[in-house]
């Protein structure tokens, strides 16, 4: 079903569509350049933010690894004793308060016992250094001794907690000693300072990221050394955690950062909060920070500006669609004003009023010409109802006409019941009201039948008014005269006397002999007759002689024919072969001689009424176009015979 | 009425003595792991968490294991009464006496690996020659010394410790790695498997048994019905870790927590399911904590070899002898 939406209703929904689709892609890209604007200026921000904390974190550790191997050149510049050393010792952790322990290990040495000396070591405990000598031969296969041992260079430990349980994460800072042979640089012992990492902890809690950001540090083993979820602190790495969490992408950002990268990166952290990470490595050590930034708060500004942006668009519109749909129903209220008035005149009212014409507008122009058409209207359905009234009042005289024609051509059938020696029937159908075909036939004495056909050229009332004429003379010529050639040339005489009109007609004209079958006919431009004779039909070869009317003093030629008992002559106008079809195609002598065939056996009523209905059926609906008229007369032998 | 009162009172009593006589049938035992609590001992926890060990009449004390408590020595000084020992700690104990019982083979096979960076350029064994390589001191490093004699390779031999930390660095060129331990740890730092070069012991013919229960000979003798009973109860227990893998891994660390101990949920999760790879018999006919004679042989020649003891006790009497039968 569809419904009628009104021009106003049609107007303000595109109107709106248009609207919001245009703030929408407006407030849409608004956010995302938005987005992308603060992105950029957030890289940066994330950038000195990640950079500023390393530098502090990097200051630290620098200048412990550069007391240690301060500690490590001493030792290999001169010889020292254990007290010489031990002091050292000291006197080094006295001077560097951001160091916990210190001590130097060397290389076993077989030759004594044990191989593997006791390793001097002090650690701070308040404002105490504690002598606390490591008495174990496991030490020269520990990460602190065999990692600078093996690598021959300073290396910082995986961070470990200490010994004492507290929780505090420490990580150790080792530098080997060399010994220079005269052949090589041998490893001779390992300088190994202990560092709290409670300073360190506390720095990257003190970081504050927005509202509910954070950071995180990674080892160069990616275990996590501090993150807010302290159970992933020391347990897992980010490489176990995204097993665990089967987030291979996030394998691959691990991979990046414990390799020293640094750069922004998407990442939705463990409890699926979308965020970006900016994140860089601490130099001496290898570890990664990593500064988390929650998308949903580094873009909160931007997405309460743009809904507050959305809110006051779809205010507007709002606005906007109340304004256009008053405008709309303002400029279309006098045409629905208008069109309902038009729809009365449509019913029949003329005299409806119209709405009035407030303003020069297109509505006005149009309620101005609505009110001209119909004054217009009116005038001509005045005339037109008067010129039906006379149309109406001819039609009727016509139809007079038309009896009084039809009653002029004998209608009665059987004609003669008492003369058993012929059979006549005939049939005049006029294309108009009154036509200008006509037939006859009369008894010009006891055995004499005169019968013609004739067609006045031209139809209507004039051929009607000239049929008169011609009919009245022909009968009267007929009875007086009694042959045909005489008739016809006696009729002639007299039509082309008072001929101003230049009017004619053709006419064939018969006389039967009743006794003997003897046909006397002539013909006076008509078409010839068929003749109907042991159940074929036939054209008779006729003379074709001079329409009556034109000229005086034509001669027509006198001709006979013998009819036998049972044939028929048929005499028709040119209404019947010159019927035409929708395709311009006409009827033809041929159909008729092939139609009168067919019904050869029939009686005369039956017969005419045949081809009557065949031409009709060959004219199907194209309008008739000439009077149709058709006379047969079938001789059945003399009186007494049959 | 006075009939039913005393009759419900003999029933109380009855009930009472009945729950007494419970109590008193658990007997106490300890167990020594050989290392700190993790999932390589799933199966006794989840056996106490469970009371399969209790089903069994025990009241197992899992004591804690890690670096410098030796599980042979708690055994040897009957600090403990059974031990989880590597078969090699074992033969080489029982060589040197007091003697000990195999109870059950847990771990069937050898997990030992070597493992090395496909950047080092190493490919093949020969690769590692004249390379560094750590090996772990004593007995653990055997099947490792066994591998390197198969394919007559000299390395330079590097002591290794607890971690992997130095083969991360480069430090060396080739690490001894437990497949279901250091290998993790080292795909946990990062580095992806496709970036390794694993050469797995068992692949190259050294099948060496590697955890397995034990108890002193002597003790064994005069209750072997309780050293079984424990080892059925560890293997049920080894059953259901199995079974329920993720409540096992809660239970491990859990008792990684208490021992103040790094736990990884992913590496125990790994570990778990690499010990039923090893300790669950391949074949359909295996049976799981059964020490397989052939395994026990080679496992012997290696020690022989490389192990420095002259000869290994028989098949019967080491696992227990007729008594195993009865």
């Amino acid at each position: 079903m569809r419904a009628t939406k009104s021009i106003a209703s049609t107007f303000t929904l595109v109107v709106s569509v248009c609207t919001i689709l245009i703030f929408s892609v407006t407030i849409g890209s608004f956010y995302y350049r938005s987005r992308v604007a603060l992105k950029k200026e957030m890289r940066n921000d994330a950038a000195n933010l990640v950079l500023a904390s390393i530098y502090r974190v990097e200051t630290t550790l620098h200048a412990i690894g550069k007391v240690t191997e301060g500690m490590a050149r001493s030792l290999e510049m001169g010889e020292y004793t254990d007290q010489g050393l031990a002091a050292l010792l000291k006197d080094t952790l006295a001077d560097n308060g951001d160091i916990h322990g210190l001590g130097a290990a060397f290389e076993p040495d077989p030759a004594f016992n044990p191989p593997t000396p006791i390793v001097p070591y002090f650690f701070r405990q308040g404002d105490r250094l504690i002598f606390d000598p490591v008495d174990s031969s496991q030490y020269p296969n520990r990460d602190w001794y065999q990692i600078p041992k093996e690598l021959g260079r300073k290396a910082w430990s995986e961070p470990y907690f200490d010994s004492g349980g507290h929780g505090i994460l420490m990580t150790s800072c080792s530098v080997p000693v060399f010994l220079d042979n005269g052949r090589e640089k041998v490893v001779r012992g390992v300088v190994v300072a202990d560092v709290s990492l409670e300073w360190l902890t506390k720095l990257m809690a003190s970081i504050r990221v927005l509202e509910t950001g954070y950071s995180f540090l990674l080892s160069r083993n990616g275990t996590f050394l501090t993150h807010p979820n302290r159970d992933l602190i020391m347990n897992e790495t980010i490489f176990s955690l995204t097993e665990s969490l089967d987030r291979p992408e996030l394998r691959e950002l691990g991979r990046k950062m414990v390799r020293g990268g640094s750069g922004l990166a998407a990442y939705t952290d463990l409890r699926g909060m979308r965020a970006l990470m900016y994140y860089a490595p601490v130099p001496s050590t290898g570890w990664t920070l990593g500064v988390v930034f929650p998308e949903a708060e580094l873009y909160a500004d931007v997405r309460n500006l743009t809904l507050v942006v959305a809110g006051i668009a779809l205010a507007g519109i709002v606005l906007l669609t109340a304004a256009v749909h008053w405008i709309a129903r303002r400029v279309t209220a006098p045409l629905g004003a208008l069109a309902e008035a038009t729809e009365e005149i449509a019913s029949g009212n003329f005299d409806a009023a119209l709405p009035a014409v407030r303003s020069g507008d297109e509505v006005g122009k149009l309620t101005f010409a609505f009110a001209a058409m119909t004054g217009a209207l009116k005038d001509y359905i005045r005339d037109l109802t008067e010129t039906t009234a006379a149309k109406e009042r001819i039609q009727s005289e016509l139809n007079m006409a038309t009896d009084i024609q039809a009653s002029l051509l004998p209608r009665l059938f059987p004609a003669f019941p008492d003369r058993p020696e012929f059979d006549i029937h005939a049939l005049m159908d006029p294309a108009k009201e009154v036509g200008g075909d006509f037939y006859d036939f009369f008894f010009i004495d006891d055995t004499n039948l005169c019968f013609l056909v004739a067609d006045v050229a031209d139809k209507g009332v004039p051929a009607a008014l000239y049929m008169m004429v011609a009919k009245t003379l022909l009968k009267a010529e007929g009875q007086r005269l009694g042959e045909p050639d005489q008739i016809l040339a006696g009729v002639n005489r007299i039509l082309a006397a008072d001929n101003d009109s230049c009017m004619f007609t053709t006419v064939f004209c018969a006389i039967l002999d009743t006794a003997s079958g003897e046909v006397r006919f002539a013909n006076a431009g008509h078409n010839p007759p068929v003749l109907i004779s042991a159940g074929r039909a036939r054209s008779l070869p006729v003379q074709a002689g001079f329409v009556l009317g034109p000229m005086e003093d034509v001669a027509y030629t006198a001709e006979r024919i013998v009819l036998r008992p049972g044939d028929t002559l048929f005499l028709y106008t040119d209404g019947i072969t010159e019927a035409r079809n929708r395709n311009e195609e006409l009827y033809g002598q041929k159909r008729l001689l092939e139609a009168l065939q067919a019904v050869a056996r029939q009686e005369l009523a039956g017969m005419i009424r045949a081809i009557r209905a065949e031409v009709a059926r060959h004219a199907a609906d194209a309008p008739q176009s000439d009077d149709v008229t058709m006379i047969a007369i079938r001789y059945k032998g003399p009186a007494g015979s049959a | 009425m006075r009939a039913g009162m005393m009759g419900l009172l003999v029933l109380l009593l009855a009930l009472a003595a009945t729950a007494m006589a419970d109590e008193r049938a658990l007997r106490k035992a300890r167990l020594m792991p050989m290392w700190s609590p993790q999932a390589q001992f799933a199966g006794y926890y989840m056996a106490r968490e469970q009371g399969i060990y209790a089903r069994h009449g025990l009241d197992i004390d899992i004591l804690e294991g890690g670096p410098g408590r030796s599980a042979v020595e708690s055994l040897t000084a009957c600090e403990a009464d059974f031990a989880v020992l590597w078969l090699a700690t074992a033969l080489q104990q029982d060589a040197a006496g007091p003697r000990l019982v195999n109870l059950a083979q847990i771990v069937q096979r050898s997990s030992l690996m070597l493992v090395a960076k496909k950047a080092s350029g190493i490919a093949a064994p020969h690769d590692l020659m004249e390379r560094k390589v750590g090996l772990w001191n004593g007995e653990l490093s055997l099947p490792i010394l066994a591998f390197l004699d198969t394919y007559r390779l000299r390395v330079r031999r590097i002591p290794q410790a607890y971690t992997v930390n130095l083969f991360l660095l480069d430090g060396i060129d080739a690490a001894s790695a437990m497949w279901y331990n250091e290998y993790h740890t080292i795909l946990s730092a990062g580095v992806n498997p496709d970036e390794l070069q694993v050469f797995s012991l068992h692949e190259h013919g050294i099948t060496f048994p590697e955890d397995g229960l034990y108890a002193l000979e002597r003790a064994y003798r005069k209750d072997p019905a309780l050293a079984r009973a424990f080892a059925q109860a560890s293997l049920e227990g080894w059953r259901y870790a199995f079974d329920h893998p993720e409540e096992t891994i809660e239970v491990v660390l859990r008792i990684m927590r208490q021992a103040n101990i790094p736990a990884s949920r992913a590496h125990q999760r790994w570990m778990l399911a690499r010990m039923r790879d090893l300790i669950v018999p391949a074949d359909a006919d295996g049976v799981m904590g059964r020490l397989q004679p052939a395994a026990y042989e080679a496992a012997g020649r290696i020690l022989r070899d490389h192990g420095g003891i002259a000869t290994v006790p028989d098949y019967e009497t080491f696992t227990g002898g007729d008594d195993a039968r009865n």
